[in-house]
Parts: C-alpha cells; sequence; structure tokens
C-alpha cells in the first residue's frame, strides 16, 4: 500500500529529528576518523572547550547569543512556510546602529543599549522589507531575493565602512565606543565572574526576551495566528479573509528586525564598533538552528546553545588538535540542515515498518479515522 | 445507500454479456481501488467492443477517472485483471499501455505548454536521439492522420498559444501518432465550446469508421446519446448499469447516474420569506486560468428561506461561492449584503463580507475550511481571530476562544469534545460539524453553504440538516449549493439549477421531481422535449 | 583608455566569466528538469579544492580536473537523491551544500596540506597552461585590430576556456535538438506529461543533475588549477550565487547565459578600472556599486518590472503523482 501510515506523534516530533541530528554527528564523526584523529577524543575536547571553565561557558554563551536571534529570525518565517535566507544580510546592514550608539557613548550603557535595539531592529526590518514586499506584491521568490539581497548588503556596508563611517587613519572599521556607553559583559555582574575574559553581555537578556516574545507573538496573539495559518493552509487565509500580502510583510519585518539584534550583541557589545564582515556567518548558522530546534523558541534556543558550544569547542578543539580545523563545525552545521532539513523523511520509511510491525491492526484503523471518510 | 433500482432493471453482467459477434477490445474483471480509506473502484466488470464508442457517464466522484487511469497504467489497481484484445495484460505504467495500444486524453491537458505542437507529439516516442529525424517523420504523419480524420493543426505552433479545442486535438494525435487503438477520452468536451465540441464529435466518428475503439467519459448525457454505441453508467465506485445506447433514454440514464437514494425527509415548515438579504446581479467570475466559470448569474436569497443551487459538481458553483463569500473578485457583476453593495480590492474581501453578516461553511473544508494542523479551538476561530471577543488588541484570548470552542463541542455534539486535539484527529463528520459551529454560531444575515454533508456520516447529516433549517425559521437567508439532489431537495424552499456557468432553471419547492431536476443538470433545457 | 586598454579589459572579463558560465550552464541543465540548484557554489568550492588537492598531488591538471568533476557530480547526486527520492525541499538541500563544501573543503585541507585551509601553490603541469592559437604573433604584427583582437582576446586562453565557451553551443543543441534535451525541458515544465507518456520524472532529473555536476566540476577546477594556482578558503565568494543570478537572467537559455557571464565579468574586470575615476555628472562610482549590479539587476529582474523571469513552471516542487 502506498499510503503513508501515520506515526505516533512523539517519533515524528522528537525520535525522527533526533535520529537525523545524530546521523549528522555520526557522519562528521566519520570525517574526523578520515583525517586520522579519534572522533571521541574531539569530542571530549570540544565538550571541555564549551563547558569545561568559566570563560568557555562565556564564549559558548556569546555565539549562542547571536545564533538565539538568527535562529529565531530564520524559525519565525518558516511557521509562515518561508525561508529567510537574507538573516545574514539584515543583521549585517543593522550593524550601522554603531552610529547611534557612537552618538550616544557619552551618556550611559542603557541609553546606547536601548537606542541600539532600536536602530538595529529598524535597519534589519527595513532590509527585509523589499524582499517581502517583492514576494508578498510581485511573487519574486524570496529565497533568491534574500540571498542576492546578502551581497548587496556585503557592497553596501564595505562601502559604507571603506569610505563613509570609517575611523580617520582605520581602514574599513568605525570608531570604538566610549567606555562609558559600553554594554557590561556578565563578568561585571558580582557573582559571575566565573566568565573570566569572555564576552558574554547583557544582550543574552535581550536573546532570552527575544524568545519569549517569538513564542508569545506565534501562540498568543492574533497576528502569529495568521502566520501559522499562512504556513499550514494558504487557501484558508484567504477563506478567513486574512491579507497575506500584510502577514508576508510584517513578518518578514519581525525576523529581519530579530536578525538586526546580532548588532547589538556582536558590534555594540563585544567588538564595540563595525567591521567588515563582523557577521561571520552567524545569519546562516540560525538556519541549521531553526531546523533543529524545530522552530520552536526552545527548540531554538536549546540548539543555539550547541551550536554557541560547537562554535567555541571547535576553537579549543582546532587548538588541541591541529589537524582537525575549526572549520569542521561548519560541516557539521551543513550536515545537521542537510538531514534534519532537506532530507527529514529519511528515516520514515524504516520507522514505519518497526512501527507498523510492532501493532499492524491498530496502525490502519488510525488511518481510517483519521482521515475520516472525506 | 442504493437500493438496487436500476431502472432497466438489468444487472451489470447481463447487459456486458449481451453482446455477440462483435470482438471486445478491453474488459475488465473485479477491479478494486482505494486511495487510504476512500475506495474509489468496487468490483468492476466492464467490456468494451471493438470499433465502438463507449460512454461512461456518473457524476464526478463516480470513480470514472481512476478506473480509466488504472487501464491507462497510470495506477495500479488493488486486484482484478484486465484483458486487452482478449489477452490477460497487467499494465505496470503508462509506457506498457501505450504499447498495447492503448492511448489516453485526460481531462487536463498533459501538455508542454512552452512547446511548439510538433515537439509535444514526438514527447516520449522519439526515434532517435537527435531529433531532427523525429520532427520530420512526425510532420509527414501529422499531415496523413489531418487526413485521415480533418484532424487539422499548425505543427509549429506553440501549445500555450492555441486554443483549448486544438489543444485536445494534439492530445488526440499524440495518442494516435503513438499507434493507439483504444483511445480513452476523459471529459473531452468540459473545457470546449458548444462548435469545438461538436467538431471533436465528427473526429471520434472518423476514428470510429477507422476502427478505433473509443472509451468517452463524461458526465453530459447529451453527449453519451450523439455519440456513443453503448453505455456503462458510475455511481459511488460501481459500474451500476450497462446497455445500447439505441435502448436507453437521458432521463433513464439521469436516474441511475444519480441514484435514488434513501431520502432523509427533514422536517420543516412552509417558509415565509422576509426582506432580500442577499443580491447577486448579472455576475461573471473567471477560475484562476482565466476561464469564465459564472456567467452572467443573478440570484436573490430573502430572510427566511433557503435557496438551493442544484448542478453536478465542475458548472461553476465553486467559483460562485468564492465570489460571493469575498474569496474571488469577480470581473463584472455586483454583489449585495442586506443592500449594501459589496466592494472588492486587496486579499482580505473575506473579512469585509463576514463584517457585513454573511457567513460561509465551504465546499472543501479541508482545503479552505480548516487549517487540519491546528487545535479544534483554534479552528474555531478561523476568519473571526480578529473579533473583540477573542481579545482586545494584538493579544489573542486564548481563554475566551478556548471556552467558546468548549460550548461549541457540546451544542454541536463535536467528537471528541477535547478542543485542543489536532483536528487532522476529527473524522470528516466532525471536522464539517466545527466549520458549521463556526459558522452558525454568531449574529449573520446570511448564511452560505457548499456541500455541507459531503463525507459525512447520516446521523451526523440529519444533524446539520437540521441546524440549517433552524437557521431559517430564525430569518437568516441561506444559499445552499449541493450536488447531491436529495439534499437540494428536501432543503430547499426554491431550487436553481446551474450548468455551465449559468442558472438555466428556477423552480419552487415540490415543483420538480428528481428526473426532471436530473436533466436540467445533464444540461438538457426542455425535459419535455427530451421524451 | 586605448584600444589595448579595451582589449586587456575584455580579455580579463573573458577570464572572469568563465567560472560563471560553467556553473551557470551547470544550473540550466538542473533547473531546467525543475530541480532549484543554488548549491551551485558549494559545487565549485568541492571541485576547486579536489582539483587543487589531486593536481598537487599527482602533479596533472588533468588528474585534479577528473577529481574535480567526481567530487563535483558526487555532491550533486545527494542533492539529486534529496530532491527527487526524499521528495525534500531543494533549497534546504542546496543551502546545505553550500555549507558542507565550505566547511569540508577547509578541514581537509588543513589536514592534509597544513597550510591555513589552502592547498600548495600550484606550477608547470599542475595547472592548464595557456595555449597559442595558431599564427597568434603573425596575427598581431601584421594584420591591424582584427589581428590584436584575435592575439589578445582569443588565443592565450587555458583549454578550459575555451571547452567552457564550447559548451555553450553543445548546451543549446542538447536541450534543442536532442531527445534529452526535449525532455529535460519537459520535465521541468509538466512532470504529470512525462510520466503519463511512460518516462521516468525521477531519471531524468537524476541525468540532468549529473550534467551540472559535470560542470560545475569543470568551473571548479578552473579556479584553482587555471585561474589561479591553489585552492583558498572559500575561493569561490559567491560566483556560484552570480552564475545563479546570470542563469535568472538569461531566463534558463544557454547564449543568454553566457552574454549574462560575459556581462557580469566585464562588470568585475571594470570594477579595479573604475576605482577613483570620476564620471561627468554622476561623479565617482564606488567600486562596491558596481560589484553588486549583478545582484541588483537580477532583482529588478525578478521583480518583474523590467521584462519578466519566468522559470520553469515545476520548478522546486518535488514530483508526487496526483491522486
Amino acid at each position: 500500500m502506498s499510503a503513508r501510515q501515520p506515526l505516533p506523534h512523539w517519533v515524528t516530533a522528537f525520535l525522527m529529528p533526533a535520529l537525523n541530528v545524530a546521523l549528522a554527528f555520526v557522519i562528521g564523526g566519520l570525517v574526523v576518523l578520515a583525517i586520522g584523529e579519534n572522533p571521541l577524543e574531539a569530542v571530549s575536547v570540544l565538550i571541555y572547550g564549551a563547558f569545561g571553565y568559566g570563560e568557555g561557558w562565556g564564549y559558548t554563551l556569546h555565539f549562542a547569543t547571536n545564533f538565539m536571534f538568527t535562529g529565531l529570525a530564520v524559525a519565525l518565517v518558516f511557521h509562515m512556510g518561508m525561508f529567510n535566507i537574507g538573516v545574514e544580510g539584515q543583521a549585517y546592514v543593522a550593524g550601522l546602529a554603531i552610529m547611534v550608539a557612537l552618538a550616544f557613548d557619552q551618556t550611559h550603557w542603557t541609553v546606547v543599549f536601548v537606542t541600539s535595539i532600536i536602530t538595529a531592529g529598524v535597519l534589519g526590518a527595513m532590509w527585509a522589507l523589499i524582499p517581502a514586499y517583492l514576494q508578498a506584491k510581485r511573487g519574486s521568490h524570496i529565497v533568491i531575493t534574500t540571498i542576492m539581497f546578502n551581497f548587496i548588503a556585503s557592497s553596501l556596508m564595505s562601502y559604507m565602512l571603506g569610505q563613509v563611517i570609517t575611523r580617520p587613519g582605520a581602514n574599513a572599521e568605525t570608531e570604538t565606543i566610549d567606555p562609558v556607553g559600553r554594554l557590561p559583559l556578565l563578568r561585571d555582574i558580582p557573582g559571575l565572574e566565573f566568565f573570566g575574559f569572555s564576552p558574554v553581555n547583557v544582550s543574552i537578556f535581550l536573546a532570552i526576551a527575544a524568545g519569549f516574545f517569538v513564542y508569545w507573538l506565534l501562540w498568543h496573539t492574533k497576528f502569529g495566528y495568521k502566520i501559522r495559518a499562512l504556513g499550514h493552509n494558504p487557501n484558508a487565509v484567504r477563506y478567513a479573509g486574512v491579507s497575506a500580502v500584510t502577514v508576508i510583510i510584517i513578518t518578514m519585518m519581525i525576523s529581519g528586525a530579530l536578525a538586526g539584534l546580532v548588532a547589538v550583541n556582536e558590534a555594540v557589545g563585544v567588538q564595540k564598533r563595525l567591521v567588515v564582515g563582523y557577521v561571520n556567518g552567524a545569519g546562516f548558522v540560525g538556519i541549521a538552528v531553526a531546523f533543529m530546534g524545530r522552530s520552536h523558541p526552545i527548540g531554538v534556543a536549546l540548539s543555539a546553545l550547541l551550536f554557541g558550544a560547537l562554535y567555541q569547542g571547535g576553537q579549543e578543539l582546532a587548538f588541541e588538535m591541529p589537524s582537525v580545523s575549526r572549520d569542521m563545525v561548519v560541516v557539521i552545521q551543513a550536515l545537521v540542515i542537510l538531514f534534519t532539513g532537506a532530507m527529514s523523511e529519511l528515516f520514515r520509511p524504516a520507522l514505519e515498518r518497526v512501527f507498523s510491525a510492532r501493532s499492524p491492526g491498530a496502525e490502519t484503523a488510525k488511518a481510517a479515522s483519521e482521515s475520516g471518510s472525506g | 445507500m442504493s437500493e438496487s433500482t436500476d431502472t432497466n432493471g438489468q444487472r451489470p453482467d447481463a447487459a456486458a454479456d449481451r453482446p455477440q459477434g462483435r470482438e471486445v477490445a478491453i474488459e475488465l474483471r473485479g477491479i478494486n481501488k482505494s486511495f487510504g480509506p476512500v475506495r474509489a473502484n468496487k468490483n468492476i466488470d466492464l467490456k468494451v467492443e471493438k470499433g465502438t464508442v463507449h460512454g461512461i457517464v456518473g457524476e464526478n466522484g463516480a470513480g470514472k477517472s481512476t478506473l480509466m487511469s488504472i487501464l491507462y497504467g497510470f495506477y495500479t489497481a488493488d486486484s482484478g485483471e484486465i484483458f486487452v484484445n482478449g489477452q490477460k495484460v497487467t499494465i505496470t505504467d503508462s509506457k506498457h499501455a501505450l504499447e498495447l495500444g492503448i492511448g489516453m486524453v485526460h481531462q487536463h491537458f498533459m501538455l508542454v505548454e512552452p512547446f511548439t505542437i510538433l515537439e509535444n507529439i514526438i514527447l516520449g516516442a522519439e526515434d532517435s536521439a537527435i531529433l531532427e529525424t523525429s520532427i520530420a517523420r512526425a510532420r509527414a504523419e501529422l499531415k496523413r492522420l489531418a487526413e485521415d480524420y480533418s484532424l487539422t493543426v499548425d505543427p509549429d505552433a506553440v501549445v500555450g498559444d492555441v486554443s483549448v479545442g486544438q489543444q485536445q486535438r494534439v492530445e488526440i494525435l499524440k495518442a494516435l501518432y503513438r499507434g493507439a487503438d483504444i483511445l480513452i477520452l476523459d471529459e473531452p468536451t468540459g473545457v470546449l465550446t458548444p462548435a469545438e465540441a461538436d467538431h471533436l464529435f465528427r473526429i471520434l466518428e472518423q476514428l470510429r469508421e477507422q476502427g478505433k475503439t473509443i472509451i468517452l467519459i463524461t458526465h453530459k448525457l447529451r453527449e453519451i446519446m450523439a455519440i456513443t454505441d453503448n453505455v456503462s453508467v458510475m455511481r459511488q465506485g460501481e459500474i451500476v448499469s450497462t446497455v445500447r445506447t439505441a435502448d436507453t433514454s437521458p432521463d433513464k440514464l439521469a436516474e441511475a447516474m444519480v441514484g435514488r437514494h434513501v431520502l432523509l425527509r427533514v422536517e420543516k415548515d412552509k417558509a415565509n420569506p422576509g426582506d432580500i438579504r442577499l443580491e447577486v446581479n448579472n455576475l461573471t467570475v473567471k477560475d484562476d486560468l482565466g476561464v469564465p466559470r459564472v456567467k452572467d448569474v443573478s440570484l436573490t436569497v430573502r430572510a427566511g428561506e433557503i435557496v438551493g443551487i442544484a448542478g453536478v459538481a465542475g458548472n461553476g458553483q465553486s467559483e460562485l461561492l468564492e465570489a460571493i463569500s469575498g474569496m474571488r473578485e469577480p470581473v463584472l457583476g455586483e454583489i449585495k449584503i442586506s443592500g449594501n453593495p459589496v466592494t472588492f480590492h486587496g486579499d482580505d474581501g473575506a473579512a469585509r463580507l463576514r463584517r457585513a453578516g454573511l457567513a460561509h461553511v465551504p465546499e472543501d473544508r479541508q482545503r479552505l475550511g480548516l487549517v487540519t494542523a491546528f487545535e479544534e479551538w483554534e479552528n474555531s476561530i478561523l476568519g473571526y481571530q480578529d473579533d473583540d471577543r477573542y481579545g482586545k488588541g494584538l493579544q489573542l484570548d486564548i481563554k475566551a476562544a478556548r471556552e467558546e470552542a468548549v460550548r461549541r463541542i457540546e451544542k454541536f455534539d463535536i467528537r471528541p469534545t477535547n478542543p485542543r486535539l489536532k483536528t487532522a484527529n476529527f473524522s470528516g463528520g466532525n471536522q464539517q460539524k466545527i466549520v458549521l459551529a463556526r459558522e452558525m454560531d454568531r449574529d449573520l444575515e446570511v448564511l452560505i453553504v457548499g456541500q455541507p454533508t459531503r463525507g459525512v456520516d447520516i446521523g451526523a447529516i440529519e444533524f446539520i440538516h437540521n441546524q440549517i433549517i433552524a437557521m431559517r425559521d430564525e430569518g437568516k437567508a441561506i444559499l445552499l449549493v449541493s450536488v447531491e439532489l436529495d439534499e437540494i431537495r428536501s432543503l430547499s424552499d426554491r431550487i436553481l439549477v446551474m450548468f455551465d456557468g449559468h442558472i438555466i432553471a428556477e423552480v419552487a419547492e415540490g415543483e420538480a421531481d428528481e428526473r426532471t431536476l436530473g436533466l436540467y443538470m445533464a444540461g438538457v433545457n426542455e425535459p419535455a422535449a427530451a421524451e | 583608455m586605448d584600444f589595448s586598454d579595451i582589449i586587456l579589459v575584455l580579455d580579463s572579463s573573458v577570464r572572469l566569466a568563465v567560472p560563471l558560465l560553467f556553473a551557470a550552464l551547470a544550473g540550466l541543465y538542473s533547473e531546467r528538469s525543475g530541480v532549484v540548484d543554488i548549491g551551485l557554489e558549494g559545487k565549485l568550492l568541492g571541485a576547486a579544492f579536489a582539483a587543487a588537492a589531486a593536481a598537487a598531488v599527482t602533479g596533472s591538471a588533468w588528474i585534479g580536473l577528473g577529481a574535480g568533476i567526481v567530487v563535483s557530480i558526487s555532491m550533486a547526486m545527494i542533492h539529486a537523491f534529496a530532491s527527487v527520492n526524499m521528495r525534500g525541499n531543494q533549497i534546504i538541500s542546496g543551502v546545505a551544500l553550500n555549507f558542507l563544501a565550505l566547511g569540508v573543503t577547509v578541514v581537509l585541507a588543513e589536514a592534509w596540506f597544513r597550510r591555513g585551509g589552502n592547498t600548495p601553490n600550484l606550477s608547470g603541469d599542475q595547472r592548464f597552461g595557456s595555449i597559442d592559437l595558431p599564427f597568434a604573433a603573425e596575427a598581431q604584427a601584421n594584420i591591424p585590430f582584427v589581428g590584436e583582437i584575435y592575439a589578445q582576446l582569443i588565443s592565450g586562453h587555458n583549454i578550459l576556456v575555451y571547452l567552457a565557451f564550447l559548451a555553450v553551443p553543445i548546451t543549446a543543441y542538447v536541450m534543442f535538438h536532442t531527445r534529452f534535451g526535449l525532455r529535460v525541458r519537459a520535465v521541468g515544465e509538466n512532470p504529470t506529461a512525462l510520466d503519463t507518456a511512460g518516462m521516468s520524472v525521477g531519471w531524468l532529473r537524476y541525468q540532468a543533475i549529473f550534467v551540472t555536476g559535470i560542470l560545475c566540476g569543470a568551473g571548479g577546477a578552473y579556479l584553482s588549477t587555471a585561474q589561479g594556482a591553489s585552492f583558498t578558503d572559500n575561493m569561490t565568494a559567491g560566483r556560484g550565487f552570480i552564475a545563479l543570478a546570470a542563469l535568472i537572467f538569461a531566463k534558463w537559455r544557454p547564449w543568454q547565459a553566457m552574454f549574462t557571464c560575459l556581462l557580469f565579468g566585464f562588470l568585475s574586470a571594470m570594477q579595479i578600472r573604475l576605482q577613483g575615476v570620476e564620471f561627468p555628472l554622476i561623479g565617482e562610482v564606488p567600486v562596491q556599486a558596481i560589484q553588486a549590479l549583478p545582484y541588483i539587476l537580477t532583482v529588478i529582474l525578478l521583480a518583474g518590472f523590467v521584462g519578466r523571469a519566468i522559470p520553469p513552471k515545476s520548478i522546486g516542487q518535488p514530483y508526487v503523482k496526483e491522486r
């Protein structure tokens, strides 16, 4: 019979993604093995590097903060049934918020924090607006336009940094924020000195807040309801009289704003200035984070933490095992996207065999009742 | 449902056995095919004589297309045997069917629009790896076919640019080019103008004269009577009758086709119509492909009456409902709710109509009326999510929405009674009740209902019918569209019959019997003349 | 700019267009068959690394080319498996393969060569050297203009440049004059039509994607063993995406793809030249504006304000037999 046997919910929601992630790590392990290193040893170095000491933890959380923003940005648009590959560019352009931060850096860090959140959010949203508008109104494929906008962002920023907002005498970077306006690092908070010299700063609370915000937006607002309805059934949205154009544009702008918050953590918080290519792939990591986290804020937070650990542990690993490059993390990231995203059904046939062998009658009965008589 | 009351009193096999002397081109024995829980074909037995036009008639969803797709190798039957020219065969795929000489003209053309007619003809039947030789041969062959069967086409025209009548000729030519002796045509006139349809019939006659066997699938009785030698009637996945066309009549076929269902009589009082609540004037609506589906339709529905629109599916009812509900902008005409004209702009028309007091139970609940991945309570607010009672401002008042869902679950006897359950896990009847509850349980002026009981079990049907009557008695204006003639007859105070985008007849309650309506539905304007 | 400057710019446009051209033609096969390929970038990169690594180890540019093609085909087959068998999201598969190439190339380069993610420098037979066409020197000496064009612009490229330009008429011929091309175009427009005519949609897509693999392999090998002289980290630098833009801009047609690639090649050749040049009325044009031009043009085209790039109708949709 060609009809699919429905699998229990826990299998499709947890077991299948877990198997996919596991497969990604197994293949990653094989790559490590292929270059003549012991994968288990690599994992233990990696885990120690990420969680074994305070500073490692701090770096892990710092990376995770960026990935939380970008992962949420990608996940939100997934709920609408679309794919925002432009998070990298949106985050990059939002880096211009540094100008506002620099303007206020003689006042107090709270002023800098709030104003740069607003500017970075607005800039990220604006960079998402054009692809969103073109998708909603003109049917231009948002994947292609957001890819193009990543490159356009890259040229724009290299122009801005090279010719417009450059610090005199420097090559492609801005002024540095005055110490008065710098965001506090977690280690500055009494009791958290544990984090050592790691750059994790108050932006992490913003990331946590963003997670709650996305959760609230998707499941506790009327607009979130519309986002999810559009993602599941565009026809029903038309039936309900919801304007898909409006939903697409606003959701993409919120996504762009979330992406933009990377600027608050990375540019304002850590580097305290804007440098070329400061996003450094965090936007793309967001894709893997969103997939692995099943686009749920809690899942996104956990996978952001995992990828934060991979990035931090990967640096440690490259130091301890010079033949394993830092880029091993990118390989894992790619494999996670491949298996949880493009081949998410890989284990379904096998699992269906396992589960229908266990309860042959029950499954077909369920199939009949689920699809009703229509 | 059926009490085996075929009007001609013949059992299917009796009729199929009758042909004598003629060779049998196709024979099907005991074909069964299910899609999940839906049994599309049940124990089909069929014989098609060589050199004849054999009609297969039945309502949409009766299983005609599935049966032919099995014969053509597009689907594989779950069980049963197929004989072609007396040889038992197992048709593995369409390529195999073509090798056996079976060609099919699909309802939706299988053409590549940016290709020329020649390219479409040779696609899949190329002589060699280089196209030039194939094209040369196809050009010569086309010329011959054009002469033999008056199938003229411009071989170098791009298919997307030519008329649908021409496109259909390309489909027929494709089959002939591949050496088909047995030609299946699935609803071939659905997209044709009357003149094009007549031309098609002339072509089919010539093909028959040349010894080709033709299977014609249609729901139009006029075509069956005009062209076929034998006819089989399908209903709900079964062949209920096979007869010589000469021995039957449109009304007998209509009755066999529609079937005599157990009539669920609905207790209702005489209607007491009030003011006009829904007014539709000269409405013309095109579908997504730009084909006009509703043509100059005008109708009114008054408070406290049920107006039923009868018709075979695909005659413009869906587009009419979509236009009236604000989902599809009409190209011409106007719609008034309680005297106020509705304006169309933007893609949120349905919300405007809801605000004007219209509620809409869509024909296809899974495609339009529900987000099946949502929990039950979420679907209970679909379309009304912006109402203040589900929260003021941005926030969605989940508690209020769930409480209301619980109340409706009780009121409409929806089972299971858990509003947190995913909607996909409810049965068809209960899904329909979720939609009905949402649309009916509110202040409204006009209720439009499409196929209210499609795929719903008997118990729920009665409940749904009673709810609709109750709405009428509360003074709501109700427009009902259904392909179930019984449903239309038992609920409606007035019946409009829709055919080919037009309202071709209006009859008051009790003034038309099933047979007359069946003939109207089949496009016979003057039932008396068809006797 | 005098005549020989113009020739120089055009010559460098041609060189810069070649990897774009290989990748755009590669994408043409896949996308014409209905499978989106945003993984051109990754295949170029993977092939560039494989070619440089194999050439460095074996000393033969040709073995390098072979290795590049094999790697690119393998990646293409993963994409085919995800798109056809898994009915997965083709965009996501492409994204994944791009990152896979980005990561694996550096990891392996580091493990094998320990040069910070690069391969050793290639020289001699490890690279594709330039070929002087017959009578180039004589023509330049004796025939004004035409002779110079022949000697400087047409002659003196490596074999892969000629192969890239040869691939254009071949692709045009294959697409529009062969059975394979007819079927590939048909499956991209209406896969059901092929299925009902008894052909396998999946098999055709596999074949088309295989060709995509070959061409991307050649493009990657060009980058590291012909244009460049080693593999460097992320050396494709978005060329796969420019090629994709060129393909869209060319409306999925081979000759137009060639002209678009030449245009985009010309734009990058001009970037260096235009630095600091004052134009009348508009003044100095930032190089970044020219850099971004291919992407901006593609967005404008996609927006449908000028012309319309209509992709093959079934593109991006996994084929599922309709009920």
